[in-house]
């Protein structure tokens, strides 16, 4: 799977709110797909299938026990999604010290340039 | 210089992003900085790419349009309409990207006063769902697709 398709399916599967909430409480901790399911007026089945979901896209692992089969989050994965944001915040960052740069010329310059058009109606 | 750095918010249960960032200049002179055309261009495209404005309306109604090139090459352009320009306070417009035509964003600026020649700067973004959202903050838009993923590539090879 190439990093374009992963992504993709890591978008997908955090597409859907039940399944964005089930990363949240498995940040937390693990739990099983019963204990996962609690909370929710939804079938086991239903929570197994968001589950599945959310493995096939490598945000979580089951463990191999057989008893219990417990839902751990993928913390790599999720990390990602942390550093995106962080990457996106300091682009944000970087345009506004541009606008700095600029407001800093604005105001500095007593501002004897005219607004261009500016409409009163 | 402005001490605050720019401050995201990545809402879990609306798709949303939220900028707050704060300003040593009075809200007249941030306002002017988005709605001036030449002024816009300066700061608005990333370092390595030059802001070609190619359509600039900026009142209530309006429209806008620009396209980012590098070496004389155009790589990515964006259009937009400007659904309310109201000065000094509040701008509302969409924006969206060339080269996610079925992506649109509607963005609410608002130029707060803080007093003392301060104003705090406040964007909200809203998509249309989730993915869009993530995909939003995971290429950073105004970078080109390509080079959003050559560096999103890297954080791949890192984190995981």
């Amino acid at each position: 799977m190439d990093d374009v398709e992963r992504l993709n399916r890591v978008f997908a599967a955090l597409a859907d709110p039940t399944r964005r909430d089930l990363v949240a409480r498995l940040a937390a901790a693990d739990a099983t797909v019963g204990e996962l399911a609690e909370p929710y007026d939804m079938s086991m089945q239903a929570i197994s299938k968001h589950v599945k979901v959310l493995e096939e896209a490598g945000l979580v692992t089951r463990s191999r026990d057989a008893q219990r089969r417990p839902v751990h989050l993928d913390a790599a994965v999720f990390d990602l999604m942390t550093k995106w944001i962080e990457r996106y915040r300091r682009q944000a960052e970087e345009r506004y010290r541009r606008l700095d740069a600029l407001l800093a010329t604005m105001t500095g310059a007593g501002d004897s340039a005219r607004i261009p058009e500016e409409d009163a109606s | 210089m402005s001490k605050q750095e720019t401050e995201i918010n990545a809402d879990p249960k609306v798709p949303t992003i939220e900028i707050v960032r704060e300003f040593d200049a009075a809200p007249e002179h941030v306002f002017r900085a988005h709605v001036d055309p030449e002024l816009y261009a300066k700061w608005i495209g990333p370092r390595s790419v030059s802001t070609r404005i190619t359509r600039w309306d900026a009142r209530t109604g309006g429209a806008w349009a620009f396209a980012n090139d590098r070496d004389g090459e155009e790589i990515a352009s964006f259009f937009g309409s400007f659904h309310e320009v109201r000065p000094n306070e509040r701008i509302v417009w969409t924006f969206t990207y060339e080269g996610e035509p079925d992506g649109v964003a509607l963005e609410t600026l608002t130029f707060e006063e803080l007093g003392g020649g301060r104003t705090r700067l406040k964007i909200v973004s809203v998509v249309k769902d989730f993915e869009t959202r993530d995909g939003m903050l995971a290429s950073g838009m105004e970078v080109g697709v390509n080079e959003g993923y050559a560096k999103l590539d890297e954080l791949l090879a890192k984190g995981i």
